[in-house]
């Protein structure tokens, strides 16, 4: 693990809830991320992750409980708090109609980031996108509009980044390329990581610290590398199957 | 650090919103055409009109500063509303909300980005028609007088309001409902007495003629080209109305913005529905 333990957190997330009529889509979650640190955010579909970090990002309100990022409270400093935030995100594809170049370039001032272009060049030259400056974003495969996502969370150097199953639906080469990228962005500065996905492997690659939630609630939490021994079974994958399956049984356990 | 307007608002986040559709606008010439062509079709077809009813009618009667003129002035405000509104749906259409939302962007600096796009489209629009209008037909919007600014500010705000408005509509009920904003400057054009005095309405409608700025506007443009006296005090009753209508319909946006984020329905806007 990166992170120092002795840094404030770059997320605190305390009591969060959210209700829909008489559904309970996250229950009383709680958790941190430090500096330098990737955790992840495991668990079944509809387990209440993506529901998570809508919350994080400001654009669902919490029924209950407080999330800040870097000590700005989302809900009453949404400005300051979404400024030090960015975020990639599967089903989040930046327009298609405009080129690499023209959505980091818009996306950069609404970020208000300063020297942009420069910026921008760095983050073409970084991602592996010189090349598709001046393509419409609509035009380029799965794997290249990951790239361009994360060059877009990059352009403000968020001291939070979430990131929503970033390597889902690309080939396993470009998936470890994207995996380096992320990992280099949490050991080469002040970063935390929040990260989805439903790979187990390289979640226990790439994570520090996970949490695998089940029906709103986090039902286990931990060293990705350790916990399934904790629990008994031979791997990330194995306990994850374990939790989804049976996590009425976990949840007693958690109790 | 960023230029931070007076308000509060940020120019470099406006900068942001305003870049995105000029890029659109550059790269697409099925976007720029829309700008003066739809107009200068009204423009050369109410022109014909005009130039027929000028040779049915009485000598020294002239038909191009009233019905030319309402066209031209109508045409001006639906390109105002629906500058903004088609900006609007810019991000409607490339699912770009939560791009856009879950960034540091405020509300008013996402619309007054919006109202700016309107204000660049809607005058390369209104240059196309005067030239059409006074090119082709003889129309001079001079023929006004002094009076053709306010005429151009009640209509312009009563546009931004208006296309606010529908794009809070849209917001609310989900991109299907677009269907519903094309029409509002079609549906509101029997009101607000385009081609006709208010006192030929039924008195109901008289009413709603009352509460739409651009009925004070042509009505005025009517009593300036007949020669009699015009009231000021009359068109600052549809100025008035339009600033009320345009704070409110900023505040409409913001509510529905507000409840959007509250019921998920901002973070699923292509479900069109979070019931």
């Amino acid at each position: 693990m990166t992170a120092s333990p002795a840094a404030p957190a770059v997320l605190a997330v305390r009591g969060l809830r959210k209700q829909y009529g008489s559904t309970l889509a996250v229950d009383d979650i709680s958790f941190d991320v430090a500096p330098g640190q990737i955790v992840g955010l495991l668990g079944p579909n509809g387990a209440g992750k993506t529901t998570t970090i809508n919350m994080i990002l400001g654009v669902l309100a919490p029924s209950a409980g407080r999330i800040s990022i870097e000590g700005c409270d989302v809900g009453t400093q949404r400005a300051q708090a979404l400024a030090r935030t960015n975020f990639a995100a599967v089903y989040a594809p930046l327009p298609g109609n405009l080129t690499v170049a023209q959505n980091l370039k818009v996306f950069g001032l609404i970020y208000d980031v300063t020297q942009l272009d420069a910026r921008i060049e760095t983050l073409l030259e970084r991602f592996g996108l010189v090349r598709f400056r001046n393509t419409k974003c609509g035009l380029l495969s799965s794997g290249e509009q990951t790239r361009v996502c994360l060059a877009k969370a990059m352009l403000n150097a968020p001291r939070l980044l979430l990131l929503d199953e970033p390597t889902a639906s690309i080939d396993p080469a470009s998936a470890r390329d994207i995996r380096r990228l992320i990992r280099d962005i949490a050991t080469g500065g002040d970063s935390g990581i929040l990260w989805t996905s439903h790979n187990m492997y390289e979640v226990e690659e790439v994570c520090d610290h996970v949490l695998i939630v089940s029906r709103g609630r986090v039902l286990l939490s931990g060293d990705p590398r350790r916990l399934p021994a904790e629990h008994g079974v031979g791997n990330l994958e194995e306990l994850f199957i374990h939790v989804a399956r049976e996590p009425l049984a976990f949840a007693e356990h958690r109790a | 650090m960023s230029p931070s307007l007076r308000c509060g608002l940020n120019g470099r986040h406006i900068a942001g919103v305003v870049l995105r559709q000029y890029y659109l606008m550059r790269g697409s010439p099925t976007r720029l055409l829309p700008t003066f062509a739809w107009v200068a079709i009204d423009i050369v077809l109410w022109g014909f009109i005009t130039r027929y009813l000028n040779s049915l009618g009485t000598p020294g009667v002239n038909f191009v500063p009233t019905l030319l003129g309402a066209v031209l002035l109508w045409d001006f405000f639906s390109r105002v509303m629906q500058g903004v509104t088609t900006a609007f749906f810019e991000d409607v259409w490339s699912r770009n909300f939560l791009n856009i939302f879950a960034t540091p962007l405020s509300i008013a600096e996402y619309v007054s980005g919006l109202v700016i796009t309107s204000v660049a489209t809607s005058v390369v629009g209104l240059a196309a028609m005067l030239l059409l209008a006074t090119g082709v037909f003889g129309f001079s919007f001079f023929s006004y007088g002094l009076m053709l600014l306010p005429f151009l500010l009640v209509l312009f705000l009563f546009g931004i309001a208006l296309g606010v408005l529908a794009s809070a509509m849209v917001l609310r009920l989900g991109p299907a409902s677009e269907w519903l904003v094309w029409p509002i400057p079609a549906l509101l054009s029997p009101f607000a007495g385009v081609f006709y005095p208010l006192s030929t309405l039924p008195a109901w409608m008289q009413w709603v003629g009352h509460l739409l700025p651009p009925s004070y506007v042509f009505e005025g443009m009517r009593a300036i080209v007949a020669g009699h006296g015009f009231s000021a005090a009359s068109l600052l009753v549809g100025l008035a109305l339009a600033i009320v209508q345009i704070v409110a319909a900023g505040w409409c946006f913001a509510a529905v913005h507000r409840k959007a984020v509250r019921s998920g329905l901002l973070a699923r806007y292509s479900a069109e529905s979070v019931s």
